[in-house]
């Protein structure tokens, strides 16, 4: 296979499926090679829970078989795809990297599972994240925590780490994660790749096991804009299933990748410089800068009220969690710790299923919609998201495209939160306000820090504006210097040191 | 009623909707299937799962709000948040501060009005049957949990305090069923759990304005257990008042074999449901559509055929008061035997006597009843009016016509019931007289006694095909020829 060949790497989501599709390869070889190479590197990384390798071999065979009878095997014929593991998947285990649901196996698939395996994408994996996709680094992870394949004395970021880890690494050209508050672009910005949110309703949440269900949306992982584009049109689209799912027909987006951003307003927002690493802000200025050369109309704008957002989010999103999570009482699947009697046996179950930042966001929720709380709570959280969605829709009076840092810092190193939740919580600052407007916003790898480590620069648009998003996303990568993108250049087995440098 | 006290009471009825489907998901929506076989991820509650919103559920929700006259405004759903092994999700779906139906009423056939404050939507939970010796949870040496009635759709009709005694509230739940019935909404059976009823009740001392301390009273299956507990709770809390003591807002268990109710929560231990709006799914906005497409199918409503039966039978206001009409007109509609009557008479039936047959003979068998046509059912009834059959044939007749159809005048002549023509009936007389000279003479001279026992012999001489009332006019005419 001609794209095949730098090490380590996997080839684009576009090369393989042509491959597949011309028949230059088939689609059994390129899922072999892509369990060797899980096999070969996922150790010390600890990118995936699950590999579903006879699934994914016997699936590739039956696409084989498709392209020889002549039919047609779908846009992303043969890709390997790796699924964060809170999104349900038939027959293999979905835990949520939590002991409550450890052995659970669905009887049913998500959407977005059909959806890829109609694209004719193979589905190779699941992966690690925070327990119910709770945390920013993918340490609460009741199963061991990810490492970043650029240096693996860090984090990943999270709540997908697995899943960004692992198209960083070169296993896979192609990942799902969740995002409720940056749980795909932090960890994107963190690993060197894109990471995509679509706007709230864009992507079924149907087979996503909820965490927030307001502000959760599945999206795509991939080395490039390209890729993460392709990976965005096979799952988006309303879906019956799912009640807040959009009935609106998905934009033929790959065509404003080359649209240039001659003409389209780009306002920076001003709010997050002075919380964030120079390293980051500084990558949005030069982001900025870089749009503007490239012929759009760069201006600054500021938003004072997304500052509000992080705390308005660490409200909503544990009061609806603690409302989700109720369901894992021991009844009628997972762990159970029996008892003498039903609510004792609830109580112990939850007890010994659920890690501590779990069960810490569930008090937190509980206690934001009780009596005599709700209004000071959950009610002023609610009005603060109101505020937010307002400044937005005035910024966007003025601006079709919006950018800022995605992270506070580069990755930092495996324990330096975990003592202190608040710390974790402000990884959060830039991506939650798009999370509560329920716009699409995505994280582009645009810069290496202090500590070579890549940084992301974030590109956010009003409801259904991908294709905007997208416009200044494909300039900003064609705009980026070398070697802050992944994949990286790993040795088949990793040292704890990491290698030094992106792919490119 | 205890002497000097007033009992209030406010009734929240769950009626389970006749949908074809659960509210969020397509598993079957029918009674008494194997447990858990109508099950799927969604109304489970398993991980990933979402509800969406059943479409038919919402029609027969805002009918029922039609029926009620309700304002029907736009409604959002908010989940109700507390433990229990028999939900799924652990939370309920179910809507709060903005329910799709506000503020309407119910007329009663006593003409009393209750208000109606809200009839909301939402979902009914799972069943559990404890297994051990006392069928209740406490006890109990493990539980089995059925979860077909999980997201059955179910809608909440709370009324407000405005029933004022247990038989009120006995006649509020009737009526309300046979709204909901002919609403085409709910079957109406409580004996399988369509219809469950909560009842909050008070009392005060006549004359009282505030409302006195309310317990809710839960588990009443049954139109006796409703008036019952009602008795038993205001008596109770009658009782507690005169002793000077204080009546605990508390949720009470209704006791069928004792009779009574047993404290299950106080408000203390009361839960706190943590309401907030279900953000799986969109607000509720009924449009001119939903409204149209809700109306239509909705059969009379029991008021508007109460009235269509009065004026059928072209009764008096006296006779609307003095209940002895009353009854068969309540038994009719209950039997949904209305239609009939009220067709039968315009097809020439005399009105009293087909509401009679239809309240009494027709009632026995009600199912084969409400496909008998109108225009035999006339048929029969005119016969019988005529004089051609007698009651106890027409009866007789009308049995054969129930289960069978037929022509009236051919099964009478089936039955060998055809009327003997007068030269027989005149021919029989002659016998019987014959037979019996000295009654016969006895007859002629007054003695009133006597004609008892000469119709009884022609009767049986004609073998019940002669109409008794055909004879005795005979006879009577004899006897001043005479
Ligand atoms: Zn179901």
């Amino acid at each position: 296979m001609s794209e095949r060949g730098a090490p380590g790497g996997a080839t684009s989501v576009r090369g393989i499926a042509a491959a597949v599709r011309s028949r230059e390869a088939t689609a059994s070889s390129v899922v072999e090679e892509t369990l060797e190479r899980i096999s070969a590197m996922d150790g010390e990384l600890h990118c995936f829970h699950t590999v579903m390798a006879k699934e994914a071999l016997a699936s590739a065979r039956a696409l084989d078989a498709t392209i020889a009878a002549g039919r047609d095997p779908g846009p992303l014929a043969g890709v390997p795809v790796a699924l964060k593991d809170n999104i349900c998947t038939k027959g293999t285990t979905t835990s949520c990297s939590s002991k409550i649901l450890e052995n659970w196996v669905p009887p049913y698939d998500a959407t977005v599972v059909e959806r890829l395996r109609d694209a004719g994408a193979v589905v190779v994996g699941k992966t690690n994240l925070d327990e119910f996709a709770m945390g920013s680094s993918t340490e609460n992870s009741a199963f061991g925590p990810t490492r970043n394949p650029w240096d693996a004395s860090r984090v990943p970021g999270g709540s997908s780490g697995g899943s960004a880890a692992a198209v960083a690494a070169g296993l896979v050209p192609l990942a799902y994660g969740s995002d409720t508050g940056g749980s795909i672009r932090q960890p994107a910005s963190f690993c060197g790749i894109v990471g995509l949110k679509p706007t709230y309703g864009g992507v079924s949440r149907y087979g996503l096991v909820a965490f927030a269900s307001s502000l959760d949306q599945i999206g795509p992982f991939a080395c490039t804009v390209e890729d993460a584009t392709l990976g965005l049109l096979a799952v988006a689209g309303h879906d019956p299933r799912d009640s807040t799912s959009i009935d609106r027909e998905v934009e033929p987006l790959l065509d404003s990748l080359g649209g240039g951003v001659g003409g389209l307003r780009v306002g920076l927002i001003e709010e997050f410089a002075a919380d964030v690493a120079p390293s980051c802000s500084g990558a949005a200025r030069a982001a900025a800068d870089a749009l503007a050369a490239a012929g759009a109309k760069v201006g600054e704008v500021s938003i004072p009220e997304v500052r509000h957002g992080l705390p308005a989010y660490y409200v909503i999103a544990p009061a609806e969690a603690s409302s989700n999570l109720a369901r894992y009482d021991g009844v009628r699947y997972g762990l159970r710790v029996d008892a003498g009697d039903a609510r004792t046996m609830n109580l112990r179950t939850r007890g010994a299923g659920f890690g501590a930042e779990v069960r810490r966001r569930i008090m937190i929720g509980t206690y934001a919609l009780s009596a005599g709380y709700y209004d000071a709570y959950y009610g002023q959280a609610q009005r603060v998201r109101t505020l937010v969605v307002r400044a937005f829709e005035r910024a966007y009076e003025d601006f079709d495209v919006l950018l800022a840092p995605m992270t506070p810092s580069e990755a930092f190193e495996l324990g330096a939160k975990t003592a202190n939740p608040l710390d974790m919580y402000v990884s959060d600052l830039c991506a939650v306000p798009s999370n509560l407007a329920g716009h699409p916003a995505m994280s582009v790898p645009f810069a290496l820090g202090e500590s070579g480590l890549p940084v992301g620069v974030q590109v956010l648009a009003p409801a259904l504006r991908e294709a905007a998003m997208l416009r200044a996303a494909a300039a900003l990568e064609a705009a980026a210097p070398p070697g802050v993108r992944g994949p990286v250049k790993l040795a088949a087995a990793p040292a704890g040191a990491a290698s030094d440098g992106g792919g490119e | 009623m205890p002497d000097g006290y007033e009992t209030v009471v406010g009734l929240e009825v769950h009626c389970e909707l006749s949908t074809r489907t659960k509210l969020f998901c397509g598993c079957e929506n029918s009674f008494g299937a194997a447990p858990n076989s109508q099950v799927c991820p969604v109304c489970l509650g398993l991980p990933g799962s979402l509800p969406v919103l059943n479409r038919r559920a919402v029609e027969l929700a805002i009918r029922i709000g039609q029926a009620l006259g309700c304002e029907i405004r736009p409604s959002v759903f908010h989940r109700k948040n507390y433990f229990y092994p028999d939900m799924p999700k652990d939370y309920q779906i179910s809507q709060y501060d903005l329910p799709v139906n506000v503020n309407g009423h119910l007329d009663l056939p006593d003409g009393s009005v209750v208000g109606i404050e809200r009839a909301h939507i939402e979902e009914d939970t799972g069943k559990s049957t404890h297994i051990g010796a006392t069928g209740r949870i406490k006890g109990a040496s493990h539980s089995l949990v059925d979860y077909n009635r999980a997201g059955v759709p179910l809608v909440e009709i709370v009324s407000a305090p405005d029933i004022r005694s247990a038989a009120q509230a006995r006649s509020y739940v009737s009526e309300l069923r046979r709204v909901l019935v002919a609403a085409g909404a709910s079957d109406g059976r409580m004996e399988e759990g369509s219809l469950r009823v909560d009842a909050n009740v008070s009392v005060r001392p006549d004359g009282s304005t505030t409302f006195g301390t309310r317990c809710e009273v839960k588990n009443l299956n049954s139109f006796r257990s409703l008036v019952r507990s009602i008795e038993y709770e205001s008596k109770r809390q009658v009782a507690l008042l005169e002793a000077g003591e204080a009546i605990l807002q508390e949720t009470r268990h209704f006791d069928e074999s004792s009779g009574e109710t047993h404290s299950l929560r106080s408000k203390e231990e009361a839960y706190d449901y943590r309401y907030f709006p279900e953000p799986d799914l969109v607000p509720l906005e009924p449009d001119e559509a939903l409204l149209r497409a809700a109306a239509v199918g909705a059969g009379l409503m029991p008021g508007e055929r109460r009235r269509l039966l009065w004026e059928a039978i072209g009764a008096s206001l006296e006779e609307h008061a003095s209940g002895a009409l009353a009854d068969q007109i309540e038994t009719v509609i209950d039997l949904e035997l209305d239609r009939l009557v009220v067709d039968a008479v315009a097809a020439g039936a005399d009105g009293r006597l087909a509401l009679a047959r239809a309240a009494n003979e027709a009632a026995a068998n009600p199912e084969s009843a409400r496909s008998l046509g109108a225009g035999s059912f006339a048929a029969l009834l005119q016969l019988e009016s005529s004089g051609s059959l007698s009651a106890t044939q027409s009866k007789a007749v009308l049995t054969v016509l129930t289960e069978e159809g037929g022509d009236p005048s051919e099964i009478a002549a089936r039955l060998g019931f055809e009327g003997l023509g007068d030269a027989e009936i005149e021919e029989l007389i002659d016998g019987v007289v014959a037979a019996h000279p000295e009654e016969w003479s006895r007859y002629l001279e007054g003695d009133g006694k006597v004609a008892g026992f000469l119709l009884g012999r022609i009767m049986r001489e004609s073998k019940g095909r002669a109409n008794g009332k055909v004879v005795s006019t005979k006879l009577a005419e004899r006897r001043s020829r005479a």
